[in-house]
């Protein structure tokens, strides 16, 4: 039965990404439905960046739901959710209408926060998972609020709840009531998006749901969230303001920065995933925000390239970040336990899981020759081309973003080196670990065919990134950016800078081999002897003495404690007969979140002590209530 | 002179250039000192008796272990094909400075990989520091190029040699300056030198790379000690030839290499003597003083290209 339902959203997804692709390539239509829901009716309407992330949706959700065959095994609960979210989610994107859209939006939140709490319910600690729900809940339902606001204004002020009428209608529209329904909407947005500081959902929330799901909505969900921002700001809201776009640079650097630290430090490797997500969206964030930037100088050539270059590292994280959810998915089926204290040695008991794994990080870490180098590298020749512009003060916020990118990129490699060095290498840390078992064959054929879509993403950047652009250039219209020269090289802004990967990878291959073929003519061959590791003539080998995933973090911890202001707690237990004599030692270094101490405790205290003041009207006794039925009454009579 | 010519060449000046370089520097500290010193020549007796002995791997270890050795000195050989060490117009003439530095982070990677996999405590302090090391000085190398880069409109290498080269007053400017200062500084973190990590120790708690490096031996040392040879070749090649542009040929042709080749030599023994010379004057920095001036350098650097925004 559940089999069944994976089975068909598979196929869901399959004739959803096609449909996008064609989508993609110009096939768009329309779909209006009156009478099937209240308030203008039920409306899609397909287009080019639609067409986009309806692919990108459904061929996500092809290897997801094929994995969750196996992974979920004989639990049926929680599969129709599933298939409602994936369906939600391909809604979105196709949604004409501010009901249509609000519908599907809300669908896609709601099937998913069941799936969290299913999720949390199978989880081991049942508390820290009611609250991962409620906090996505909250926060859900605030950036939902957030959303209908900006959009019954712009429905209020053009006259419909069309979305292709407020295009028409808003360059009419006062700079100020444009600026004010961007920032609703982009504060909606954003917060499904997981920019910092409206990211807070996202680390309790993607753990805490089934590694499909995880994968689903790490690779895709937050996705809508930067779809939702470019069709408001490019499509709905244009022109641009200027400072749309510099707030975007701002959010999506601090975001990159920020997410990547807090991932190097966790040790559970689901939410360090969940941390690297937050750092991707920033990348992405940082793109759509320099696109802006230059759309309202009146730089389309520079906003296209940008756009092309935010749109492509959508797509890369899409594959290289379901690949990771489902591979960590493959170790806690075979573990039972997300944390990495807890795991290592898992590359022999898993190796397929950890190669998949590998790949992963490899693409996520931004290494050539797989796909997340490729859009890096791409997002940096759309940034430093700034200097073209001509406001320091614009310059400037490019400058912070660039500074900001190349930070993250340098700590997403410590960052991933710790997750599957800490994961996978060594000696097992724990029993479970020492016990763990290879994924099933669908869980390992949907990993497979994701890594290799990796490294398919990155090889075929050729032909990828101009189909980008040609989706980018309906946002906003300009000549081709990038060109294609010998060796399926891409040309950037002509002379500006260039790239082959093909070039790249067989280098690569042939710079690996050398060494092989080398020393095969030169017969150096001794075979090596397998002998205990020798660390410096120690004598005894155990998990116990390996690097654990707090010391390998430790040095990030000092450099950076500015950020992470930790608290030390070290608790040493002597022996009552001499001191030297220690029983135990409990030492802890938990980081404290800024954001959370800094905003959402002050403003929840004050929820809280407004919601007192506001209970005091709720007495419970009948009469009174009455009382105010009639006082509500007596003023509506005298107002009307 | 076609492509694959040209690859070879540079691949054999890249390869056989860094045990020479790593020797030179060790006799020049070693007659700073007033030692003698072993000859210039040493480290390719090094290799090859370590070629010819046993590599012991540990039980311990995956095929990451002994992947790794291969991988490193690949990703080093295609950054010897991308980087403009004879002539601004290299194999991989396309390459800009984010391919250079994602080649040696690859190899970073992997190495900090096989320093986990032998489960001792050492390979894994070892691996932490030198990920920590490398995550700061990446993001500088690359802001740093990166105002140069602005300046000569292009981020393109050589297309950046041969620019500069040609208006030697784009050099002249604080932006080019605080890059030069920037990249100095952790060209000498990258390569584990003084005052970051010491190349000479073998004491356990102070080293970063040889404590990653500690379970390799044999053929596999050899080729992780050959790729970070060519690691420190290519560094200061690119301080020579990117700051220090001129005697870059444009040209791919015999004699005009050829003379690149000896104005290469001669930056890099320049260099070498600098090197010698600071290595000797100064200590090592406390491990946990080192991020202080990683960060200062990155400070240094991300000034350098506001710099280039501000002063046009």
């Amino acid at each position: 039965m559940a089999a069944l339902v994976y089975t068909l959203t598979a196929l869901l997804g399959a004739a959803a990404a096609a449909t996008g692709v064609a989508g993609m390539l110009g096939a768009s239509w329309a779909v209006d439905v009156d009478w099937l829901v209240p308030l203008g009716g039920l409306a899609l309407e397909m287009d080019a960046l639609a067409g986009l992330f309806v692919a990108l949706v459904g061929a996500t959700a092809v290897p997801a739901s094929l994995y969750a065959i196996g992974y979920t095994g004989r639990e049926r609960r929680g599969c129709l959710a599933y298939l409602v979210f994936v369906a939600a989610m391909l809604a979105v994107p196709l949604a004409a209408n501010v009901m249509t859209f609000a519908l599907a939006w809300e669908l896609m939140s709601l099937a998913s926060y069941v799936l969290v709490l299913d999720g949390a319910r199978a989880g081991r600690e049942p508390a820290a998972s009611a609250h991962a729900g409620w906090v996505y809940a909250v926060m859900t339902h605030a950036g939902l609020a957030c959303l209908l606001a900006g959009m019954l204004l712009l429905t209020a002020w053009t006259g419909s709840a069309r979305f292709a009428d407020w295009t028409a209608a808003a360059p009419a529209l006062g700079a100020g009531a444009r600026s004010l329904a961007w920032a609703l909407l982009a504060l909606g947005f954003g917060a499904k998006a997981g920019g910092v500081p409206l990211h807070v959902w996202l680390p309790l929330a993607h753990p805490a749901a089934p590694s499909h799901v995880s994968a689903l909505m790490s690779g895709v969900m937050i996705k809508l969230g930067v779809y939702g921002l470019l069709r408001a700001s490019f499509v709905w809201l244009a022109p641009a303001l200027p400072w749309w776009g510099a707030t975007l640079l701002l959010v999506g650097a601090i975001s990159a920065v920020a997410g990547v630290l807090y991932a190097i430090v966790d040790r559970d490797l689901k939410r360090l995933l969940a941390f690297s997500s937050i750092e991707n969206v920033g990348i992405v964030l940082v793109g759509t925000g320099a696109a802006l930037t230059f759309a309202a100088t009146s730089m389309a050539g520079l906003a296209l390239l940008a756009l092309a270059a935010a749109l492509y590292h959508v797509v890369n994280h899409a594959a290289f970040k379901s690949l990771l959810f489902m591979a960590a998915g493959g170790v806690l089926h075979g573990t039972g336990t997300r944390d990495m204290e807890a795991l290592g040695g898992l590359i022999k008991r898993q190796p397929w899981t950890a190669a998949c794994f590998l790949v992963g990080a490899v693409a996520i870490a931004g290494l050539p020759p797989l796909n997340g180098f490729v859009s890096e590298w791409l997002m940096f020749q759309a940034l430093l081309q700034n200097v073209l512009l001509p406001q320091p003060s614009l310059n400037l916020v490019f400058a912070l973003a660039i500074a900001g990118l190349a930070l993250a990129a340098g700590l997403a490699v410590a960052c991933f080196v710790k997750a599957f060095g800490i994961t996978f290498l060594a000696l097992p840390r724990s029993d479970a670990a020492a016990a763990a078992h290879e994924a099933p064959v669908t869980m390992r054929v949907a990993m497979v065919a994701t890594a290799v879509a990796c490294a398919a993403l990155a090889l075929g950047a050729s032909s990828i990134v101009p189909a980008l652009a040609v989706v980018a250039a309906t946002l906003v219209p300009a000549p081709p950016p990038v060109t294609l020269g010998a060796w399926l090289t891409l040309e950037v802004s002509g002379e500006f800078a260039s790239l082959s990967m093909p070039a790249v990878a067989l280098a690569l291959a042939g710079g690996i081999l050398l060494p092989v073929l080398l020393l095969a003519v030169a017969r150096v061959r001794p075979r090596p002897r397998r002998y205990e590791t020798w660390a410096c003539g120690r004598v005894l080998q155990t998990a116990r003495m390996e690097y654990t995933a707090t010391a390998f973090a430790d040095p990030f911890t000092r450099v950076f404690d500015f950020f992470y202001r930790p608290v030390k707690r070290l608790d040493i237990d002597r022996h009552p007969e001499s001191r030297f004599f220690v029983r135990r030692i409990r030492y802890e270094n938990p980081t404290r979140f800024i954001v959370d101490e800094w905003l959402y405790r002050p403003v929840g205290r004050l929820l809280r002590a407004a919601a007192r003041r506001v209970a005091v009207v709720q007495s419970g006794s009948p009469n009174l209530y009455l009382a105010y039925v009639l006082a509500a009454l007596l003023l509506l009579l005298l107002v009307a | 002179m076609d492509a694959l010519t040209l690859s070879v060449l540079q691949a054999l000046v890249v390869g056989l250039g860094a045990p020479l370089l790593v020797g030179t520097l060790r006799t020049l500290k070693a007659r700073l000192v007033g030692r003698r010193g072993p000859s210039p020549w040493q480290p390719f007796l090094d290799l090859r008796k370590l070629l010819g002995k046993t590599p012991v791997v540990s039980e311990t270890t995956s095929w990451i272990f002994r992947a790794t050795p291969y991988v490193l000195v690949g990703a080093m050989l295609v950054a010897a094909l991308a980087a403009p060490v004879l002539t601004s117009r290299p194999p991989l003439a396309f390459a800009g400075i984010i391919l250079l530095m994602s080649l040696f982070l690859l190899g970073t990677f992997f190495l900090a990989l096989a320093g986990l996999d032998a489960g001792s405590a050492f390979g894994g302090m070892g691996s932490s520091r030198e990920v920590a090391v490398a995550a700061l000085a990446e993001p500088t190398v690359i802001l740093a190029v990166f105002a140069l880069a602005l300046r000569a409109n292009t981020t393109n290498l050589g297309g950046i040699v041969e620019r500069v080269s040609a208006e030697p007053l784009l050099a002249v400017n604080p932006a080019h300056l605080l890059a030069f200062a920037a990249f100095f500084i952790v060209m000498l973190a990258e390569t584990g030198r003084l005052p970051v990590d010491n190349p000479a120790t073998h004491l356990e708690l102070t080293m970063i790379h040889e404590a990653m490096v500690l379970e390799y031996s044999g053929r596999h040392l050899a080729l992780v000690e050959w790729a970070s040879a060519m690691k420190l070749l290519l560094f200061l090649t690119l301080l020579a030839n990117l700051f220090f542009p001129w005697g870059v040929p444009a040209d791919v042709e015999p004699p005009a290499m050829l003379l690149g080749l000896l104005a290469l030599a001669g930056k890099l023994v320049l260099l070498a003597v600098a090197l010698a010379a600071l290595e000797t004057a100064i200590a090592k920095l406390r491990l946990f003083r080192v991020p202080e001036l990683l960060s200062g350098s990155f400070a240094l650097a991300v000034l350098s290209v506001s710099a280039v925004f501000l002063l046009r």
